[in-house]
């Protein structure tokens, strides 16, 4: 665990560095977040994934795979690769103010 | 006259179908079950067929054998079920009209999803262990085996026993040894996870027993394409194996019936309640096994303690009591580590698998993430109890359906598994 702040906020992260009150989450958190990763802005497009990721956690409460993301989402793999370079699904999901997925059994 | 009808008999269906026809009456109940195949194959024995220790008669026997008097057994495609009718729509040009259902579809590799899959070296160079037909051509491909790559590799996630890639790859390794070919051969073990396996403590343990047998890892791989003419996987981050052998394990999915009748999630897997078995379709809907999208593994062991519980509960449902037998999502899984040893896990929703003894404290005689000849040889005597009593839904002494936490050294902090 530890503490930063970013965007003026003051932030509680879990040991794989994301967000453990997602109330504490907003739209400038995420932009810092992004950063950390390697992403200098998010556009229109990385939104889409960052909606989707929040709008499928309500409902399952669990961060989408990418099978999900593709068939549910209709967000290709492709463009995760290319919007959340390394690794789309853990990197959206910290910027998104998730927990890290956990891979299924 | 009511029916209760269960679709596919594999390991769930079969065992379902000898619990029911013990619980309800002949005057009062039918029982169908369908399956499109007549044969029962016993899936754990794939592991083993590549490497000659179990043949063809080791894992195949007629369906009919172990489906009880009373059932109405029926070889037939299921087309698509209507849960508004209570009608499953069979390929046969029947149906059939039911009061209570019970999936155990299952699920199977999908040739589909990956790029290249089906390519020119499909069943040359690339070969699944998953399938029958897939375990039998990888056992001719491995006779004339001189040395080289050789790659496994799991397409994406969840697939049915999680722990059978590996299984193979410590089978490779001991095998090879023995035929004087392990130095002329590398092997690498390409996964989608970031360790050995989806659970932290285990997948230490695993991953350094990967390491001391020289087996080389390339974790967090998401495979985009099998490069047939270059004869590479390619990463969707571009990232490239070469093999001159794949052993791939395709993308599990459950079975096209699932989505024709609009059911399923986006791997055709069946919403279900975790707790009871009652599917989130339909109050009349059960289903249980590989065709469930439960966050346990998919495995032989899971169905038969799923077996357990849901036979309460339909019971239940049909006396329109509550629903109280709950499953904890008890996982049971032998793992070959090769040199005739093995590891046993031991696992539920709550608590991921850690060392100790089994079924008795301190005593075991299994010893729980460790290795040991006992292991391995529980596993081979599962072939015995799969067909003469886990089929016939007879109970297993000792292990219940609820995980014991007794002879478990569990870590202060257990890091809870989802
Ligand atoms: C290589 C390998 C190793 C394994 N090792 C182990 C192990 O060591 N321990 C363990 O516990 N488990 C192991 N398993 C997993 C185990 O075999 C499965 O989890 C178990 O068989 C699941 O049972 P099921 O009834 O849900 O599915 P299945 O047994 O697969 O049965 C599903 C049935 O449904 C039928 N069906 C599907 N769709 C249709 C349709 N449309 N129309 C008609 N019929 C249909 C199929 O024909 C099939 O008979 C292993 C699996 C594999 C592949």
């Amino acid at each position: 665990m530890s503490q930063v702040t970013l965007a003026g906020v003051e932030l509680q992260l879990d040991e794989n560095g994301n967000l453990i009150d997602r109330s504490q989450w907003n739209r400038e958190v995420a932009a810092e977040l992004a950063k950390e990763e390697g992403i200098d802005a998010l556009t229109e497009e990385h939104w889409k994934v960052l909606d989707f990721i929040a709008k499928d956690y309500a409902e399952k409460e669990a961060v989408p795979g990418m099978r999900r993301m593709n068939k549910v989402g209709g967000i290709p793999t492709k463009d995760l690769y290319r919007l959340f370079p390394g690794g789309p699904i853990k990197k959206a999901a910290r910027i998104g103010g998730f927990p890290k997925p956990v891979s299924c059994v | 006259m009511k029916t209760l009808a269960i679709l596919g008999a594999g390991t769930a269906g079969t065992m379902m179908a000898n619990h029911m026809r013990r619980k309800l009456k002949v005057e009062e109940w039918t029982i169908v079950i369908v399956d499109q195949n007549p044969d029962h194959y016993y899936q754990p024995g794939y592991l083993f067929m590549p490497f000659g220790i179990y043949g063809e008669r080791d894992v195949v026997k007629p369906k009919q054998k172990f489906i009880p008097r009373g059932v109405e057994y029926r070889i037939c495609a299921i087309d698509r079920i209507d849960p508004e009718a209570n009608r499953v729509v069979l390929g046969c040009g029947n149906s059939i009209d039911y009061d209570v259902l019970i999936i155990a579809t299952g699920t199977d590799i999908s040739l589909e999803e990956t790029e290249g899959q089906r390519g020119s070296d499909w069943q040359k160079h690339v070969f699944d262990f998953y399938t029958f037909d897939g375990a039998r051509k990888l056992t001719e491909r491995l006779k004339d085996w001189k040395g080289g790559n050789l790659v496994v590799n799991i397409a994406e996630m969840p697939i049915k026993c999680p722990v059978a890639p590996l299984e193979f790859t410590f089978l490779a390794d001991w095998w090879l040894g023995k035929k004087g070919l392990r130095d002329k051969t590398k092997i690498t073990y390409v996964t989608p996870l970031s360790g050995a396996f989806t659970k932290p403590v285990a997948s230490r343990i695993l991953d350094h027993l990967l390491e001391e047998k020289g087996i080389e890892v390339v974790s967090d791989f998401s495979i985009g394409e099998i490069n047939n003419e270059e004869h590479k996987i390619v990463s969707w981050d571009e990232r490239e194996v070469g093999y001159d052998l794949l052993v791939s394990i395709p993308t599990n999915m459950g079975s096209a019936a699932i989505e024709r009748s609009g059911i399923g999630d986006e791997l055709n897997y069946v919403p279900t309640d975790k707790h009871t078995l009652q599917s989130k379709v339909k109050d009349n809907i059960f289903v249980l096994g590989d065709a469930t999208d439960l966050p346990t593994s998919k495995a032989g062991s899971v169905a038969h303690f799923e077996a357990e519980v849901l036979t309460e509960n339909i019971l239940s449902y049909i006396d329109e009591r509550e629903l109280e037998a709950s499953f904890d999502g008890h996982a049971n899984c032998f793992i070959e580590s090769g040199h005739g040893k093995g590891f046993l896990l031991d696992f539920n929703y709550e608590l991921e698998p850690v060392p100790g003894h089994f079924p008795i404290p301190k005593v075991g005689p299994f010893k729980l993430l460790g290795e040991s000849r006992i292991n391995h040889l529980g596993k081979l005597a599962f072939k015995y109890v799969y067909w003469h009593a886990l089929l016939r839904a007879i109970p297993l002494p000792m292990v219940s359906h609820k995980m014991t936490r007794a002879g478990k050294q569990i870590p202060e902090v257990s890091p809870v598994a989802v």
